[in-house]
């Protein structure tokens, strides 16, 4: 069994031994899953140090039939792209666990429930990451909705049922768009080489160019809808407003990413003329969610929500990195992704310590919290950093790369995303002084500051953004030959290409 | 110790302080202070070893170089951490270690009231570092690293006593500000690296001689709208006044002495760009002379002390940016006057902040006078710095701005009389609102109430207001004598003495010509505040008014950018919830079978899924069943 497959089971004999725990003793339970994700995180690490970085092709591969007829099988590999985003997943789920202790509490249903939800979605994390079957990812891409809609529907707060439909539909349409493109896929392998869901094997399809676009808009509009794109967008701060701190930051952190990924993964590599057709709308449509998003954040009243629209800005980069499809574009972007997972995992979870101590999402409930909490305030104020991408932080980098690899192919676009930095600030520095700065307010006097429990969550999330600030080199080093793979299949080239002296 | 190994440590040393400071707590609150002068000085002693070595080596050997590590490396986008002290770095290396360190002394006095004197210390030296960083980096992504990191420092600074909510909006001012010419040094970097498939100074040195006049003169608006923003220039200038919301010792080094010179430094590290195009040049020029007047008549209406000082710090670094216009010989004598407005600029603010700390932190002049017998050090060494700026013999600014003003009428034509002109004219109303602020603080009748009880400051206040006094006093001579400071940056900037060919006035006549204008203003300041009301007349010219209100520059920029940005917020936010998701729910709600499903699963919740689920597999395995059939 590869590696890969262990890591992904692991979760999972979790759950199944947190199933089996007594319901009443919930402390023991939170340990059991706590440890069980230390053992993955851990894990994946050693999956880091086997991986070989100067490869760009899938390793640690592993094949077996699963149903025979249709030639589907349960195929699995990772390349620098998936192994960065695994390894992220990892690491931010145990500090989800750490952060979120008792978030699991007065739910709808129990603790138990709570946390076997939980590390059957990370098996299903790390398994989208990790398939190279388009059919097995498609399963667990429509799978994986299960467990969130009953986190954001069964524990979050507001109107938590509402926002999970919402989410729900939305996935769901995407979810059939991608799964007719799927059959076309496959209907079309059949005539050219016996049928097969094999990722690298449907890539060496010869497809004519109407059909290519049609089977890219189902996969990529299922993309958009999963990390959302204007106008895809509106589940989104429906759904990060309702959920809780640690659920919004799997699903922004992580879920979203597996639209951004399967926009490399199966839109490029499947279908790299119709890439070509739609990349100018594509990269119209990131340049929006860029400008958009940021001014949305500007404009809202509720933390939670104004983060999700910071990540539509984000994903607005990501996207725009991607299609600009420049090595500095791609790479950007798959280590923004990365970089996105851990600073909004910041945001989120300490924007929920605020909102649970306060016992209020309003921006306008907080204020002068720098004086009460000063550690919980400077948790929030290097989270805001990370976000607004200042240099330093690792989310500077990828930010600056994605704009670089775009400028030298689409100057024009790269523009109108240099001016969202600008909007960045605004939105990151308006939130901190109605919430850090000023007088105290009434109601925020005998708010505590950060336990141990907080900071031995938050930490680790704050040393990597700053360390891969500095040495970006260990992700940049796995993720660059993955691109050149990338950009090869898909027939692009840089415009600067060596490096001047 | 060697000279290459030992760069790294300018800015080490501090960072890691800075971070002992902040994440120690009020454990460290006894010697916080005491460690972060001391960081300050050693860094002032490498700066000083690192100089003489420097010295010592003939001209071509001078620059080293120290690579840290390989930062970025994509493709062809390939940036290294690397370190590059020349003759240029080197200057300011001493300016800010060494106004740094005096600063650091002073604070331990002026703010040891405070009860969060720890976490200040912590900002100066990642203050510190950051400014290093910015001027030692050997790239423009380097650089850019340095360069929001001062802006950092500067906004947790002018923050400092962020529970005034004017002073917390004064701190995001200056941020945003900031990053509207951060817009410009991300586009310059792009254009550097899509021109010349490099960032590094030497790289765009090499290749710009190759490129394109309408990339150079992009690349050097994109560098000159960076400058803008961080050295307070027309049109991002409304920052800086704002930010005098900051500690005094704040404003004398960050906003006066060295951050908001950065834009200097950068352009006069780019004058390879510069140097290829007019274009550019001509924009350096005019907003150069722009905010140099514009900065002096705000400094004529100013009633706020530090407010005084900033507007005159903007109007200074007009001068420095309008020289870095004027070809090579104007790039040292920009440093020139960069350097001596670094000490007389400083020791002014120090010596404000003197007067404040005697007067009960009362900010506004219409409330001092006569000042000078109670705090006399203060007075003296606030009046050398007033002669430096003033340009009058033999101190500092004599030196430094009677040589832009020189070079600018030298510019020849339209150009030299209308740069020239404006040079002069500024330094009319330098003398005029200088004289103001010393008139108003120091001589007349008292205007103070009875609580106040003015007393000098103590030594740890008065020693560093000395020392920078005497630099106010003798750094124009030093540097200028044999045209030390020039022949020094020669190698970097390429100022050869043959410029000196086409000299229309001699410099006897220049300085006469200035030397009469300061008059001028001096007299006037002299007359027109003979008797000083202590409630500022309400009944004034509209030209009074206007530079009260800082010509109208917030009112302008809340006009056409806050507002309809504001406007457009609120606009977007509701088309949002109306438009774009409201359709998404009349679609889902005109659909009934939908609707009625949506209904189904939510109240049946696990078996309605996973029926949902099956179905949709079962479909797709028919599907491609029947297919294959």
């Amino acid at each position: 069994m590869s590696i890969v497959t262990i890591l992904g089971l692991i979760p999972l004999l979790g759950a199944v031994l947190v199933a089996v725990l007594p319901k009443a003793n919930e402390k023991l339970t939170k340990q059991v899953a706590l440890a069980t994700s230390l053992v993955v995180a851990l894990g994946s690490i050693w999956l880091a140090y086997k991986f070989n970085g100067s490869d760009g092709n899938f390793q640690f591969v592993e094949s077996h039939q699963w149903i025979k007829n249709f030639n589907i099988n349960y195929a699995v590999g990772i390349d620098g792209i998936s192994l960065t985003l695994i390894v992220m997943t990892a690491i931010l789920v145990p500090i989800v666990f750490l952060a979120g202790w008792n978030e699991s509490e007065g739910g709808r249903w129990s603790v138990k429930t709570f946390y076997i939800l939980l590390l059957t979605l990370e098996t299903m994390m790390i398994g989208v990451f990790a398939a190279t079957d388009v059919f097995l990812f498609y399963v667990i891409f429509e799978a994986m909705l299960i467990p969130v809609y009953f986190l954001i529907g069964g524990y979050g707060r507001g109107e938590r049922a509402a926002a999970a439909m919402k989410f729900l539909m939305y996935s769901l349409f995407g979810g059939l768009l991608m799964l007719a493109a799927v059959i076309g896929v496959y209907i079309i392998s059949t005539n050219q080489n016996g049928g097969t869901f094999d990722v690298t094997a449907l890539s060496h399809l010869t497809i004519d160019k109407p059909t290519q676009n049609w089977l890219f808009l189902g996969f990529f509009i299922a993309f958009a809808i999963k990390a959302p794109l204007w106008p895809f967008h509106t589940w989104l701060p429906a759904a990060a407003k309702s959920a809780t701190a640690g659920t919004s930051t799997l699903l922004l952190g992580v879920l979203d990413k597996i639209g951004t990924y399967g926009m490399i993964r199966f839109c490029m590599t499947l279908f790299p003329d119709a890439t070509k057709t739609f990349t100018p709308i594509i990269i119209v449509l990131a340049v929006i969610s860029i400008l958009y998003g940021a001014f949305l954040a500007i404009g809202q009243k509720d933390i939670n929500s104004l983060i999700a629209f910071t990540s539509i800005s984000h994903f607005g980069f990501i996207t725009l990195g991607i299609f600009a499809m420049t090595s500095q574009g791609i790479s950007g972007a798959s280590f923004y992704m990365v970089n996105h997972g851990f600073s909004t995992a910041a945001l989120f979870l300490v924007a929920g310590w605020m909102i649970k101590r306060r016992d209020s999402s309003q921006i306008s409930d907080f204020g002068g919290l720098q004086r009460v909490t000063p550690v919980m305030a400077w948790s929030f104020f290097l989270a805001g950093m990370s976000a607004l991408a200042l240099p330093g932080l690792s989310s500077f980098i990828s930010e600056f790369l994605v704009l670089v690899g775009t400028f030298t192919k689409y100057p024009l676009a790269a523009i109108l995303g240099t001016t969202g930095i600008v909007l960045a600030a605004l939105y990151v520095l308006i939130v901190v002084q109605r919430t850090l700065h000023g007088e105290t307010t009434p109601g925020n006097e005998n708010l505590t500051d950060l336990t141990v429990r907080e900071k031995v969550a938050i930490a680790p999330v704050i040393a990597i953004l700053v360390i891969l600030g500095f040495f970006p080199k260990p992700v940049l080093h796995v993720i660059n030959p993955t691109t050149a793979v990338v950009m090869e299949h898909a027939g692009a080239t840089d415009p600067i290409a060596k490096a001047g002296k | 110790m060697n000279a290459n190994n030992a760069i790294v440590l300018l800015i080490a040393l501090p960072l890691f302080s800075s971070a002992i400071l902040l994440l120690s707590g009020r454990k460290s609150d006894k010697w916080g202070h005491l460690l972060a002068t001391a960081v300050s000085a050693t860094t002032f002693v490498i700066g000083v070893y690192e100089f003489f070595q420097m010295h010592s080596r003939p001209s071509t050997d001078r620059p080293l170089t120290q690579k840290l590590f390989e930062w970025i490396s994509v493709g062809g986008f390939q940036v290294d951490a690397s370190l590059l002290l020349d003759q240029l770095s080197i200057c300011f290396v001493l300016l800010i270690t060494g106004v740094g360190t005096l600063i650091h002394i002073y604070s331990i006095e002026y703010m040891s009231h405070d009860h969060n004197r720890r976490r200040f210390f912590a900002y100066l030296n990642l203050f510190i570092a950051a400014m290093l960083l910015l001027v030692l980096g050997d790239s423009y992504l380097n650089l850019y690293v340095g360069w929001e990191g001062v802006g950092l420092a500067s906004y947790l600074l002018i923050g400092f006593w962020n529970q005034k909510p004017a002073y917390a909006t004064a701190a995001k001012k200056a941020f945003v500000a900031n990053r509207v010419g951060d817009v410009g040094l991300s586009l310059a970097i792009m254009i550097a690296f899509t021109q010349f498939g490099t960032v590094t100074f030497a790289g765009v040195k090499a290749g710009a001689p190759h490129a394109s006049p309408a990339a150079l003169t992009a690349l050097g608006a994109m560098l000159l709208l960076a400058a803008a923003g961080k050295s307070a220039q027309f049109p991002l200038q409304s920052w800086l006044g704002d930010a005098m919301a900051g500690p005094t010792p704040v404003s004398a080094l960050i906003h006066a002495a060295t951050m908001v010179t950065a834009g200097v430094y950068l352009i006069t590290r780019s004058n390879f760009v510069f140097d290829a195009s007019p274009t550019a040049q001509a924009m350096v020029v005019t907003v150069g002379a722009i905010t140099l007047l514009f900065g002096a008549i705000i400094g004529t209406a100013k009633d706020d002390i530090k407010k005084a000082l900033a507007a005159s710090t903007m109007s200074q670094i007009g001068y420095m940016i309008l020289a870095t216009g004027l070809g090579p010989i104007g790039y040292a004598f920009a440093i020139l006057h960069l350097l001596t407005h670094g000490f007389f600029k400083a020791g002014m603010f120090l010596g404000a902040g003197s007067v404040m700390h005697g007067m009960d932190d009362e900010v506004n002049m219409r409330r001092y006078g006569g000042l000078a017998k109670a705090m006399p050090i203060t007075a003296v060494t606030f009046s050398l710095g007033y002669l430096a700026i003033l340009g009058v013999p033999p101190f500092a600014g004599f030196y430094s701005k009677d040589k832009i003003i020189e070079t600018a009428l030298n510019a020849g034509g339209a150009k030299g009389i209308l740069l020239g002109g404006a040079t002069l004219l500024g330094a009319a109303i330098t003398a005029f609102y200088m004289t103001r602020v010393i008139v108003l603080t120091f001589t007349g009748a008292k205007r103070w109430d009875s609580k106040a009880h003015p007393h000098e400051s103590p030594i740890l206040m008065w020693l560093p207001m000395a020392i920078l006094a005497i630099g106010s006093v003798a750094s124009g001579f030093l540097l200028s004598s044999g045209s030390a400071l020039v022949n020094w940056l020669q190698p970097i900037v390429n100022a050869g003495h043959h410029e000196h060919n086409e000299e229309l006035l001699k410099p006897a006549v220049v300085s006469s010509l200035a030397l009469g204008l300061v008059l001028v203003g001096v007299l006037t300041a002299v007359f027109k505040y003979r008797t000083v009301p202590v409630d500022a007349p309400t009944k004034v010219s509209i030209f009074t008014t206007a530079a009260r209100k800082d010509l109208y520059q917030d009112s302008f920029n809340e006009a056409v950018l806050m507002h309809p940005g504001q406007k457009l917020t609120t606009g977007l936010v509701y088309t949002d919830e109306q438009v774009i998701d409201g359709t998404v729910r009349g679609v889902g709600s005109s659909l009934s079978i939908i609707s009625t499903a949506m209904r189904k699963i939510q109240n049946g919740y696990v078996r309605s899924y996973a029926l949902v689920m099956v179905l949709g597999v079962l479909a797709l395995v028919t599907t491609i069943w029947l297919v294959t059939l």
